[in-house]
C-alpha cells in the first residue's frame, strides 16, 4: 500500500471496511476468482512521483519535431487557438463529467452541445445536427450507411478527390456491410461529373463528395447533386469548417448529408486525435441519423431545459438494430468547437478564412514563379494547393525538412503517378516571412 | 440561461484576427463559389464567452465537484498533471502527417516512443500478445476486435455466422456485432448472475464467430464459469471476446489473458483515468493473442534495433485503417502518464480499492435495498428499488433524490435483467468518509420511500432545472437555436 495517492485510504479505515463486509484481508475480496489465474505483480516499470513523469514527458516532447514551419495539411490544419478555448476546456465541470444521463445536473454539457449542434446547422446550412462523432472519417461511413437506411439502397459512389486516408477507413469499416463502393476516378484534380452522372443509376444509395477536395480544389456540386437526386440517391459532402465562412454551403448545394473532421474548429493537432467528427442533415432525415443528439425541452415549471433525445435510435435501446454502435459523442472537442466559434463569431471566421485563402494564393503565386515548379489544376482552391516540381516531392519535401520546413505532402504516397506533385495548406498561421523563406528554400532544392 | 446565440449584438468581437500581410493575389475565390450570407454565428466578447461557458460548467455536476459512482463508467479522479503534459507543444502541436514524409518517423521519436511503451504496458496489464491504439472509444474498440475476429475466421475458411451474447451486456456489443456482419445470439444468465452455461452449450455449434463477455460481468460480478465458457468456445473454433470496460476490477491482479480471452477492449477513460470529457473523448485500445497479430490494424509501432521507432504499414492480412492515424494520441497520453505514476504496485492498489468500496457499499446498503446477487462483488455492487417500489418509489426517484444530496446518481435501469437497478460504482478514488455519506442519503431516502414518498416523485428540486418532460423534447424536436 502507499504507492498511489490517488487512493485515499488510510491503514485504519481499510480495517475498519473490511471488519464491515466480515473479511480478514483484502485478498478475501478476490477470493471468487482462482488463484492459478491471479498474478503476483505485473511486469511493468516502478510507478514514479509526478515530478519525475513531467520530467520525462517533457523530454520526450522535445523529441518531436513541432519546430518545422507548417506547411503540412491533408485535412488537418495548423490554425490557431485562442486562449479561451483552453481556458474553458479546463473547468473540470466540463472535462470530468460524463455523458448527461441525468439532465438536471449536466444542464452545462447539454446546452453547449445543443449550442455546438446550432453553430454545425449555421456553418453548413443544414436544418439539424448530431452532438458529434469520433472523426472525420467514421463520419463520412456513418453517413454512409445513414443513406443506405433512407434509401434501402447498397451502391455508393466515391469521389476519388475524397481523402484517401478516409476511403481507406471507409473500406475497413464496410467491408462486412453490403455497400459496396465504387470510386470514380478524379480529372484535373476535381470530380469527373461525367463518370459519375454515367454511375448513378436507381441502385445508389449516395454519392460522396468532399468540399474542398483532398487536393484543395473547391466546386460547386448543384448540378451533380440534381442528377443524383433524380436518381433517387442522396448526396454526402465532407466539408471543412473554417472554408465554410465563406464557401458556399453544402446546404446551398442541395446536400442531404454534411459531415467533416472539425479539427480545425480550436483544436490542437495533437499527432491525430483526439479529433471531432460532425454529422449534420435535414429534418426529414433525423429519426435516420446516427450519434447523440440533445433537443431543447421544459421542466414542470416551464424552465427550459435540455436533453439527450431520439434517443430510440440508439444501440443502449436498439441494441443490434440501432442506427449505429456508437456510445459517446466526442463531446469535450465538440465543446471546444461551440467556444470557437462563439469567440471568432460571424466577423471573425469570415476573416480567419479569408486570411487562409489570401495567404494560400500568395505562397501559389510564390513558389509557381519558381522554375520548373507548375500549377497542377487550374481549378480554384481555399487554402491549399497542389504543385509539381521537377523531381520526387518526397524527396524535395524531404530536403525541405533540412531547412526547418514541413513544407506539404508528397501526394504520390495515396495516388500513383503523382509522385512528384505537393500538396501545400496555408493558414492563418504563416507570415509572409515564412512563406517567403519556404521560396526561397524550395527553390534553392529543386 | 441564455443561450450564447441569445447574447449576440452586432458588431461585437471576440477575437481581433492580424491583417493580411502578403500582397492579395489574383487567384481568388469567384462569388459563384461563395456563401449567399454570412453564417449567424454569436458576435460576443471574450468575457461574454468565458463566462457563457464558466457559468454553463456550473450548471453540471462532475468528478471534481460531486461523488459520481455511475456503475459501468469508472468515474474516477483524473490527475492534472496528466492534462499538463498532454498540453505540451511538443505534443500538441504534432502533425500527424509528418511520419510519412521521408524518414519522418525520426521526426517523431517522442510520439512513437509513448505509444510503444503504452501498448507493451496494456499488453502486459491484459495478458494479451499485442496491441492496437487506435480505437477512438470503447464502441469503437469493440467494432475492431469483431473485425479482427471476422478477418481471422475469413482467413482460415471458417463459415460462421453469429455472436453470442449474455442478456445483460452492455448495448453496444450486440450494436456491434451487427456492423461486424454477424446475427447475435442473447445468452440468458443463471440464478447467480453468471452466463447460464447449460444455455451456452445448446447454443454453440460450428457457426459461432465468437461469445462476447464483459469481465468482470456487467452486475459487477466474477464470471466463475470463465475458464470453461473460454474451453467450450475454443473447442468450436468461436473466439473469446473481453469488454474490457469493468477492467478498473481487475487491474494489476487479473489478466483477461490468463483467463482465456482472445480479444479485449480497454476503455482508457476509465480504468487508466483519461477524463470522460461530457461523453468523449475516450479511447479504446485492443488487446490481442499471438495467432490474431496479423489481423490488427494498420499501421503498427515498432522498435527496431537501433532502439528508435517507426511507423510500419505492410500489414497484408489486416483489416485495415480503423481511425485516420494512431488513435486519440492526446487521451493516450494521460493514459501513458498515469500508468508511469502508478507501476505495478499502484495499478494492484487500485483494483483492491476499487472492489473494498464497492463491497462497503454492498454491505451497508443491503438492510434497506435488495441486492439480488448478494455475494462478494467485483468494482460495482448492483441493488434493485424492489423493495421501495411498493411504496410506489422507482429506482429512477431514488436517482432524483440522490441528486438533491449532492450525488451524482448510480447507473440506473442497467443491467437489465435486474428489476429497477442502481448500479453502483464507487471507484478507488473515493474516501471512506465520502461512501459514508452517500449511504446515509441512501438511507435516508428508504425510509422517505416509506414515509413520504410524494416527495421523491417531486425530486430534484434544488438543481438548475427539475424533471424535463423528454417526451415533449422528441415530440417537438427543437434541435438548434
Amino acid at each position: 500500500m502507499g504507492h498511489t495517492t490517488y487512493v485515499p485510504h488510510v491503514e485504519e479505515e481499510r480495517a475498519e471496511m473490511l471488519r464491515a463486509i466480515g473479511i480478514e484481508s483484502v485478498e478475501e475480496l478476490f477470493g471468487e476468482i482462482p488463484r492459478e489465474v491471479q498474478v503476483e505483480r505485473l511486469n511493468l516499470p516502478e510507478g514514479m512521483p509526478e515530478i519525475e513523469v513531467e520530467r520525462m514527458l517533457r523530454a520526450l516532447a522535445r523529441r518531436n519535431r513541432t519546430d518545422l514551419v507548417c506547411f503540412l495539411g491533408g485535412g488537418f490544419y495548423d490554425h490557431y487557438v485562442p486562449a479561451a478555448v483552453d481556458a474553458i476546456l479546463q473547468r473540470g465541470e466540463f472535462y470530468t463529467a460524463y455523458t448527461p444521463y441525468q439532465p438536471e445536473v449536466s444542464q452545462g454539457t447539454l446546452q453547449a452541445a445543443f449550442e455546438f449542434q446550432t453553430g454545425i446547422c449555421r456553418l453548413t446550412g443544414m436544418e439539424v445536427a448530431n452532438a458529434s462523432l469520433y472523426d472525420g472519417g467514421t463520419a463520412i461511413f456513418e453517413a454512409m450507411t445513414m443513406a443506405a437506411r433512407c434509401t434501402g439502397r447498397s451502391r455508393v459512389l466515391i469521389d476519388q478527390a475524397v481523402s484517401p486516408i478516409y476511403r481507406k477507413m471507409l473500406h475497413t469499416y464496410s467491408a462486412k456491410l453490403r455497400i459496396a463502393q465504387e470510386e470514380i476516378p478524379a480529372r484535373n484534380g476535381v470530380l469527373d461529373q461525367e463518370a459519375m452522372s454515367a454511375a448513378l443509376d436507381d441502385r445508389v444509395a449516395a454519392i460522396v463528395l468532399q468540399n474542398p477536395n483532398f487536393f484543395g480544389c473547391i466546386e460547386d456540386y448543384t448540378g451533380i447533386i440534381e442528377r443524383a437526386h433524380g436518381v433517387g440517391a442522396l448526396a454526402i459532402m465532407s466539408v471543412y469548417p473554417i472554408s465554410l465562412a465563406i464557401v458556399k454551403t453544402p446546404g446551398e448545394m442541395g446536400a442531404d448529408i454534411v459531415v467533416g473532421e472539425g479539427q480545425s474548429l480550436g483544436i490542437p493537432l495533437s499527432f491525430g486525435g483526439p479529433y471531432l467528427g460532425f454529422m449534420a442533415t435535414r429534418k426529414s432525415l433525423v429519426r435516420k441519423m446516427p450519434g447523440r443528439i440533445v433537443g431543447m425541452t421544459r421542466d414542470a415549471q416551464g424552465r427550459r431545459g435540455f436533453v439527450l433525445t431520439l434517443q430510440a435510435r440508439e444501440q443502449h435501446i436498439r441494441r443490434e438494430k440501432a442506427t449505429s454502435n456508437i456510445c459517446t459523442n466526442q463531446n469535450l472537442c465538440a465543446l471546444a468547437a461551440g467556444v470557437y466559434l462563439a469567440l471568432l463569431g460571424k466577423q471573425g471566421l469570415i476573416e480567419v478564412a479569408e486570411l487562409c485563402a489570401d495567404n494560400a494564393s500568395y505562397a501559389h503565386e510564390r513558389l509557381t514563379a519558381i522554375p520548373g515548379v507548375t500549377r497542377t489544376f487550374k481549378a480554384i482552391f481555399f487554402n491549399e494547393f497542389c504543385i509539381t516540381l521537377p523531381r520526387d516531392a518526397r524527396d524535395v519535401i524531404g530536403d525541405l525538412i533540412d531547412r526547418g520546413f514541413a513544407a506539404g505532402f508528397p501526394v504520390g504516397r495515396y495516388y500513383p503517378g503523382m509522385e512528384n506533385v505537393a500538396l501545400v495548406a496555408v493558414t492563418e498561421m504563416r507570415t509572409k516571412e515564412e512563406i517567403d523563406r519556404l521560396a526561397a528554400a524550395l527553390e534553392a532544392v529543386v | 440561461m441564455k443561450l450564447i446565440y441569445e447574447q449576440s449584438r452586432p458588431g461585437r468581437r471576440g477575437v481581433r484576427v492580424p491583417e493580411c500581410s502578403v500582397p492579395r493575389a489574383k487567384a481568388r475565390i469567384p462569388a459563384r463559389l461563395r456563401r449567399k450570407e454570412p453564417a449567424a454565428l454569436p458576435e460576443v466578447s471574450e468575457l461574454d464567452v468565458i463566462r457563457h461557458y464558466t457559468n454553463l460548467s456550473r450548471l453540471n455536476f462532475s468528478v471534481d465537484t460531486n461523488y459520481y459512482p455511475l456503475g459501468s463508467c469508472t468515474m474516477k479522479y483524473n490527475p492534472k498533471v496528466c492534462e499538463k503534459v498532454a498540453r505540451l507543444d511538443g505534443f500538441a502541436k504534432l502533425h500527424p502527417l509528418l511520419p510519412q514524409l521521408r524518414n519522418g518517423g525520426m521526426l517523431t521519436q517522442g510520439a512513437l516512443k509513448v505509444l510503444y511503451e503504452l501498448e507493451r504496458m496494456l499488453a502486459e496489464v491484459t495478458g494479451m500478445a499485442e496491441m492496437t491504439l487506435q480505437p477512438m472509444a470503447g464502441a469503437n474498440g469493440e467494432l475492431t476486435g469483431a473485425m479482427i475476429i471476422a478477418a481471422y475466421h475469413a482467413a482460415r475458411g471458417n463459415d460462421k455466422k453469429r455472436f453470442l451474447i449474455p442478456d445483460s451486456a452492455h448495448g453496444t456489443n450486440p450494436a456491434t456485432a451487427a456492423i461486424a456482419g454477424y446475427g447475435v445470439t442473447p445468452i440468458p444468465s443463471d440464478g447467480e448472475g453468471c452466463m447460464d452455461l447449460k444455455a451456452l452449450e445448446k447454443e454453440l455449434s460450428d457457426d459461432v464467430a465468437g461469445v462476447m463477455l464483459t469481465a468482470p460481468n456487467t452486475l459487477g460480478l466474477f464470471e466463475k464459469h470463465v475458464q470453461t465458457i473460454c474451453r467450450l468456445v475454443h473447442e468450436v473454433d468461436g473466439l473469446m471476446y473481453c469488454d474490457g470496460a469493468n477492467m478498473n476490477a481487475f487491474v494489476g491482479r487479473v489478466r483477461p489473458g490468463d483467463l482465456g480471452f482472445d480479444v479485449v477492449h480497454l476503455n482508457l477513460h476509465k480504468t487508466f483515468a483519461t477524463p470522460h470529457g461530457g461523453g468523449g473523448p475516450g479511447a479504446g485500445a485492443v488487446g490481442v493473442v499471438e495467432k490474431l497479430r496479423p489481423f490488427l490494424p494498420i499501421s503498427r509501432v515498432i522498435k527496431r534495433d537501433d532502439g528508435t521507432y517507426a511507423l510500419d504499414y505492410e500489414a497484408p492480412q489486416s483489416i485495415g485503417y480503423i481511425a485516420p492515424f494512431y488513435g486519440n494520441f492526446g487521451v493516450l497520453l494521460r493514459a501513458y502518464a498515469y500508468l508511469r505514476m502508478l507501476g505495478a504496485e499502484g495499478l494492484r492498489e487500485v483494483s483492491t480499492h476499487a472492489v473494498l468500496n464497492a463491497n462497503y457499499v454492498r454491505v451497508k446498503l443491503r438492510e434497506k435495498y435488495e441486492t439480488p446477487y448478494d455475494r462478494m462483488c467485483m468494482h460495482e455492487c448492483v441493488i434493485s428499488a424492489r423493495r421501495q417500489e411498493r411504496h410506489g418509489v422507482r429506482a429512477l426517484d431514488i436517482a432524483k433524490a440522490l441528486l438533491d444530496r449532492g450525488f451524482h446518481a448510480p447507473t440506473v435501469y442497467f443491467p437489465l435483467i435486474v428489476h429497477e437497478a442502481l448500479m453502483i460504482e464507487p471507484t478507488e478514488t473515493e474516501s471512506k468518509e465520502t461512501l459514508d455519506a452517500f449511504i446515509a442519503a441512501m438511507e435516508e431516502i428508504a425510509e422517505l420511500a416509506e414515509t413520504e414518498p410524494a416527495r421523491l416523485h417531486a425530486a430534484p428540486v434544488t438543481t438548475p432545472v427539475g424533471r424535463l418532460d423528454e417526451a415533449a423534447a422528441a415530440r417537438e424536436m427543437i434541435l438548434t437555436a
